[in-house]
């Protein structure tokens, strides 16, 4: 196993995603997972010192919309295809929790 | 003058803000439906609002304007940024992420001077989008604990923000108080966001900490929920001394995010920081950096109107009152002082015109209907000693009442003819006459047989008397 990635950091990720993972699982997606880094342990073996660090791969800046209103979409239609809805909200279980 | 308590020993407060403005733009801040407070529940949303399969945001490059107007206004070196995804489930925001500006917020090294004269550091202004409005249902007050379920609008969810994020410079909750209301009314003056914390279009979170001075910083706490702006200065107040208690009875203080509940005045444990704030920050993928040209800030620069600080100095300078008096104060912060500065320019007198506004026009709009003219007239008038303090408030009431009048035919209409001195003399002799004993005390000092006196002589000139004029008098013969 690779110190690049144990599987406590998939346990943590996988909780962070609200995914329910078996050990088993766990076990496979550490070796999946370790096996895409060792990728990009490749690029980092490179000499990139004068490689300016890309955030995205168009050479593009300032892509605006004009501030407009269009149409949006209709209501109902839109609460007809949630789990459930009420006074023409979306309707989900509780969440978190104030203490106390 | 402060309506806080203040901490007990020598404990030194600390606080930082975190101010969440809605700029005021017409859509949403990647999406092309409407950015508007009220409407009807789930009525401007849109593929990207909802975080649909395919959905591609495209930023709103009047939001970019307004930020950086924000920035600007706030002394930020305004530079190149990127958009990055803050992951988390909450239903309030469907995609599971909320698009933000991480490490390289497009505002940031900024400062905020308070009238008082403390400066405040702006670490960053950085933008990002709302999240929609959770109804909670069930429990008890519409709060989260104990809900049975929750009800979603996401009108306000993809609505664009500018967060303020203040260096921890504040060391005080009259400062914290301050601050938000100078911010607030520079955001109002600049366009940039109607700033209504009631309608929560302005929100303040407050990190809190307290120490002895000269040692480090202590633990912090986030107080949310602070709904108005008094608010701030009480909830501050009380996350402080809470934590002063535990430390002084042997506890340790424990990061925590805090809710401020406005009708039992405490703090309340929302959650504990733990993985909570493991937010997996990374680019946004579906958006292009954000690269202001040098001419385009130059030009938004060029563009602010003048700010606070400078109307007050303007102001006062021209009224003779302090920049940090209520009066500056509150004339500039409902911008009438070009008003008040259009009445001088008249020929009126600014001192006077200032209290008149200040008194008689806090229900009007920046531009009061009261013709400039008529309100100089009213202070010439008062200034030449045709009418008393008390009868040229009675005239302005009515010049108010009725959109502008000629302060003089208002005065002969209502019987007020100055009194000369010399008569007004001869009915303080009369005053003194008529109630020696209540003479006698006021000469030992009895401030209540002043008030006496002073009456009758109200009385026998059937109120034309200037009362400053009569109480000087009265000294005058004392003595």
């Amino acid at each position: 196993m690779s110190d690049r990635i144990t599987a406590a950091d998939v346990a943590k990720v996988a909780r962070l995603a609200r995914l329910d993972l078996s050990p088993q699982e766990i076990e496979r997606m550490t070796a999946q997972l370790d096996g895409m880094l060792e990728h990009f342990a490749d690029v980092d073996a490179l000499d990139l010192a004068d490689v300016a660090p890309m955030t995205q791969p168009f050479p593009l800046v300032n892509v605006f919309r004009a501030d407009v209103v269009q149409p949006g979409l209709d209501r109902d239609e839109v609460l007809a295809a949630a789990p459930a809805a009420q006074d023409g909200r979306f309707r989900v279980p509780p969440t978190g929790g104030v203490e106390g | 003058m402060s309506e806080y308590d203040g901490l007990p020993g020598d404990w030194e407060l600390v606080v930082g803000l975190e101010v969440h403005v809605e700029l005021a733009t017409a859509t949403k801040l990647f999406s092309a439906s409407p950015n508007r407070f009220g409407d009807e529940p789930n009525t401007n949303i849109d593929p990207v609002t909802l975080g649909l399969p395919g959905a591609l945001p495209v930023l709103n490059e009047h939001a970019v304007e307004l930020a950086m107007r924000v920035g600007l206004a706030l002394n930020c070196t305004v530079q190149p940024s990127t958009f990055h995804r803050k992951n988390y489930f909450y239903p309030d925001m469907p995609k599971a992420y909320q698009v933000t500006q991480y490490d390289q917020p497009l505002n940031v090294d900024g400062h905020l001077d308070l009238p008082n004269g403390v400066r405040i550091g702006i670490e960053r202004a950085h933008m990002e989008e709302d999240a929609g409005k959770s109804t909670h249902v069930g429990g008890t007050g519409g709060r989260v604990h104990g809900a049975n379920h929750s009800l979603i609008d996401l009108n306000r969810a993809g609505v664009p923000l500018v967060e303020i994020v203040s260096r921890p410079d504040i060391r005080s909750a009259d400062d914290a108080r301050a601050y938000v209301s100078e911010l607030r009314a520079i955001l109002v003056v600049i366009g940039a966001s109607d700033a209504k914390m009631e309608e929560g279009s302005m929100r303040v979170d407050a990190n809190v900490s307290v120490r002895k001075p000269g040692t480090p910083l202590g633990t912090r706490c986030e107080i949310k929920n602070v709904n108005s702006v008094r608010s701030v200065g009480r909830a501050i107040e009380y996350e402080a001394r809470r934590q002063i208690d535990l430390i002084e009875s042997g506890d340790a203080v424990r990061q925590q995010t805090r809710h401020w509940d406005e009708t039992d005045g405490r703090t309340h444990t929302l959650r504990t920081k733990e993985d909570a704030d493991d937010y997996r920050y990374f680019l946004e993928p579906d958006l292009v950096p954000l690269a202001p040209s040098a001419e385009w800030i130059e030009r938004v620069r060029a563009a602010l109107p003048m700010l606070p600080a400078a109307r007050r100095t303007r102001l006062s300078a021209a009224t003779g009152q302090a920049a940090d008096s209520e009066a500056v104060g509150s004339v500039v912060e409902r911008g009438q002082d070009d008003y008040v500065l259009t009445v001088a320019a008249a020929g009126g007198d600014a001192a006077r015109a200032l209290v008149h506004v200040k008194e008689a026009f806090a229900d009007q709009s920046a531009t009061p209907q009261v013709p400039a003219a008529d309100l100089a007239q009213l202070t010439t008038l008062e200034l030449g000693g045709k009418l008393t303090a008390t009868q040229a408030k009675a005239v302005l009431a009515e010049i108010v009442a009725h959109n502008g009048g000629d302060a003089n035919v208002i005065a002969a209409a209502k019987g007020f003819e100055a009194m000369d001195t010399s008569s007004l003399e001869a009915l303080v002799d009369d005053a003194i006459a008529a109630d020696p004993d209540a003479w006698q005390k006021f000469c030992n000092g009895d401030g209540k047989a002043m008030g006496a006196l002073v009456g009758l002589v109200m009385k026998s000139s059937k109120g034309k008397a200037d009362g400053k004029l009569v109480t000087a008098l009265l000294n005058q013969k004392k003595r």
